[in-house]
């Protein structure tokens, strides 16, 4: 058997290369600045209008459903849809069904609610920590906030938080289920997250839903969102990049679209470059 | 036979109970009490997890068995985490410990922002998750690099529509040609949605035959054995 | 008592009336239990009542078909016939095989279906002699593999060659997760990676360490998401519905072929509808789309 070719070899090229290749292309923003245009999509466009319309004092449910494995993809969506929805005078009750992601949602509440716009810790907002359940807790949320969460996150009881105290005239809690709040904001970075939202909730319950999620599930999701099981999507880093702009708050999202565009553009060059490897060794 | 009989009629009567549940709401308080159940339970099962990873690890350190170091390192981390996060607000708790427990002036107790569980988990456990995340970036140029091969004309379209989603999803796509998003999108809405509905529906309609399956007690094999 | 095909039959009916009776016996109870406030029952969900009883009655009315003796025509599902080509090859190199059921819990059917293949694929590895390695990241799923692959050994005739520290669970983190089975990949050098549940972004990084280190690999998932990265990276890729074709595949059992069958003919059922749907909604008749939607 004759030796492989250098363009052989060149072929099967040990994989580290092609690592370095793509570093190299994600580094760059890192040294030039790279300022490309951003175009908003419509499910970003959508997103972004549902929770504009919210009113002043209406409630969200906020489900910070990821891990710090998705935080550089995930954390601008938080960052920025907290902001919105501070911004738009809302309150939110937030929990998480990761164990890994209270701390994650602890911190936007505290850079964003606390720090940015002075909001009040239980007046405002409630972070009720994590619970584990999963679907389970989805449905049982429906019936009952209390139920699954007698306390929040730091161990105060949910009767001496005074956003969930409140009692109507009959007597029944003022927040407590999805038919008290408005909608459900969910970041999700895979399971449990939008999909069991969408299948557990959105019909059971009749509540809208709005999603950030990673680029990589974005592409199952559209199809609720064309069904209208989901009223707003964000798709990765892409998704978060088009809704700071919406909000004019240009961040981590926006930042690393530059990043993102070259590295995208640094897989095309390699397909391009394996196939007329390919074509030029089969020839011969 | 009980081994086997007890839980199939357990997950017979009880799978058929939540269909039923769907449709009358007289079923909802106690539709209610068995996921909370389930949520008890699942809770629970961390102990099963916990126990499992300890005997693996203990087992291959005291045998000394190859690479014992890193079951050392894993038992070590594991420990620490509960002791931190669980075990020392426990006790804080049954013994009314009001007071903080501070080592170089971070407390020591708890999982909230400003204890020593946050440091580690901000310090550590976030840059190594997020390391892990991003090695997919590198993986994805490599097995595309590797198998992205024009052999057909069925490959051809493939990398065709991925190179025009690739380049449109991005806003470097709009700055070589002002369509290439709008491409993008209506690949992605049209024969990307078409063919992943086609998918996404027999997968349901398998995953709603498996429950069937399994509530009418056909299927038992994930019972152990048939 | 013979299997004969009188019995068989009554066997079946029983069952049915069985389940019928069963269901209707938890009506006088929900009644019982039901509020003034609330309707006995939710008639705007009829919609998908009517579904789920004509899936039941196709489901049932194939599995009595099969009971009978009828034998369904079943296509070769390349990625099925290679599981036992990669445990072979597994025995052959003297090395284990890694069977990876995902990273959902018990309540994803996906990873109930992943318990089913792995009692297949732990018989056939209990009959070579082959080492197993089944990594788990929740915590529920561990008493289900320890359980399942037991009984598979027992039934195969090597209770002895059952090890329970096969079974490992690594971490209930997705990316801790994937650390940990990269790690047993790269160390112990399985020959044969099945990769047979619920998958998400971890599937690119665990199946491209197996390519690194030269197993043969098969997956499966019906998480359509992560198809596109098993395909690249994998040799053989079951996709949605054929991965939940495995146990009937696997099995040859005529009644679990019969269930088969009947999601085919559903979705026959199904695809009337939409192009009965397309042309009412073309022609301006909303009616059908409106029933359809879910409330």
């Amino acid at each position: 058997m004759s030796e492989p070719t250098k363009l052989q070899k060149l072929e099967k090229i040990d994989r580290r290369w092609v690592f370095l290749v793509m570093l190299v292309a994600v580094s760059i923003p890192l040294f030039v600045s790279v300022d490309l245009p951003l175009k908003v999509t419509p499910a970003a466009q959508s997103f972004y209008d549902s929770i504009e319309a919210l009113q002043p004092g209406d409630i969200v449910y906020y489900a910070a459903d990821y891990d710090p494995g998705s935080k550089p993809e995930l954390d601008p969506m938080l960052m920025a849809t907290l902001d919105h929805l501070c911004r738009k005078d809302v309150k939110i009750v937030s929990a998480c069904l990761w164990p890994a992601a209270p701390p994650l949602l602890e911190a936007g509440l505290n850079t964003v609610a606390v720090e940015k716009y002075g909001k009040e810790y239980g007046v405002d907002f409630v972070h009720l920590g994590f619970k584990e359940g999963k679907e389970n807790v989805m449905v049982q949320l429906g019936k009952s906030f209390r139920d699954v969460f007698p306390q929040d996150y730091y161990g105060t009881k949910v009767e001496d938080i005074p956003l969930l105290a409140q009692k109507k005239a009959n007597g029944e809690w003022m927040v407590d289920k999805f038919d008290d709040v408005k909608m459900i904001v969910n970041i999700s970075a895979g399971y449990p997250g939008t999909k069991e939202w969408v299948q557990q909730v959105r019909s059971r319950y009749n509540i809208p839903i709005i999603s950030g999620c990673t680029a990589v599930s974005a592409p199952e999701y559209y199809t609720y969102l064309r069904s209208d099981q989901l009223s707003g999507l964000l798709g990765g880093l892409s998704g978060a990049a088009e809704y700071e702009d919406l909000v004019n708050l240009p961040g981590f999202g926006i930042q690393g679209m530059a990043a993102q565009s070259l590295g995208h553009v640094a897989i095309i060059l390699m397909i391009l470059v394996g196939n007329i490897l390919y074509f030029i060794n089969s020839r011969k | 036979m009980l081994k086997r009989e007890v839980p199939l009629l357990i997950t017979i009567l009880v799978g058929w109970f939540m269909v039923i549940e769907y449709f009358f709401p007289g079923a909802e308080k106690w539709s209610s009490e068995l996921q909370n159940w389930a949520i008890i339970m699942t809770a629970l099962a961390s102990v099963l997890g916990v126990a499992n990873v300890a005997r693996i690890n203990m087992l291959k350190i005291s045998r000394k068995q190859k690479d014992w170091g890193y079951s050392v390192v894993l038992m070590a981390g594991m420990i620490l985490m509960v002791v931190l996060g669980t075990l020392f607000p426990m006790i804080k708790s049954i013994f009314g410990i009001e007071s903080s427990w501070t080592l170089a002036g971070m407390e020591l107790s708890g999982v909230t922002s400003g204890t020593w569980f946050t440091q580690f988990y901000d310090s550590m456990f976030v840059p190594m998750q997020g390391t892990m995340f991003a090695l997919l970036a590198f993986y994805i140029a490599s097995a595309a690099f590797r198998s992205f091969r024009i052999r057909s004309v069925d490959a051809t379209l493939l990398a065709v529509a991925a190179i025009i989603v690739m380049i449109g999803r991005v806003p470097i796509g709009d700055v070589m040609w002002s369509g290439m998003s709008g491409l993008s999108d209506w690949i992605m809405n049209v024969p990307n949605l078409a063919a992943k509905r086609a998918i996404l529906i027999g997968a349901a309609l398998g995953a709603i035959s498996t429950g069937l399956k399994v509530i009418m007690g056909i299927e038992r094999n994930f019972l152990g054995g048939d | 008592m013979p299997k004969t095909l009188h019995n068989r039959l009554r066997a079946f009916w029983l069952r049915a009336l069985a389940l019928a009776l069963g269901g209707s016996l938890w009506l006088p109870v929900l009644a019982w239990a039901q509020e003034d406030s609330q309707p006995f029952f939710l008639v705007e969900r009829h919609n998908i009542l009517v579904i789920l009883v004509v899936f039941g009655a196709l489901f049932l009315f194939c599995i009595s078909q099969a009971s009978k003796g009828k034998r369904y025509f079943i296509r070769k599902i390349a990625g099925l016939e290679a599981v036992e080509e990669a445990v072979g090859r597994s025995t052959e190199m003297g090395k284990a095989v890694l069977y990876v059921p995902g990273i959902d819990d018990v309540n994803n059917i996906q990873t109930i279906y992943s318990m089913i293949i792995l009692s297949h694929v732990a018989k056939m590895v209990a009959r070579y002699e082959t080492p197993l390695i089944v990594p788990i990241c929740r915590p529920f799923v561990v008493p289900l593999a320890e359980e399942t692959v037991k009984q598979s050994y027992l039934d195969a005739g090597s209770p002895d060659a059952y090890n329970v520290n096969d079974i490992r669970y690594l971490s209930e983190e997705q990316f801790a997760f994937t650390a940990g089975v990269d790690g047993i990949m790269l160390r112990e050098k399985p020959a044969a990676n099945l990769y047979l549940g619920s998958f998400f972004a971890e599937s690119l990084i665990l199946a491209e360490t197996g390519f690194q280190t030269g197993a043969i690999q098969i997956a499966g998932t019906a998480n359509v998401h992560q198809l596109p990265f098993f395909v690249v990276a994998c040799d053989y890729t079951l996709m949605g519905e054929e991965f939940f074709a495995a146990s009937a595949y696997l099995s040859d059992e005529p009644k679990l072929i019969g269930t088969l069958k009947g999601t085919d003919y559903m979705k026959v059922v199904l695809i009337a509808v939409l192009l009965v749907g397309i042309a009412l909604e073309t022609m301006g008749y909303s009616g059908l789309t409106n029933w359809m939607e879910q409330r």
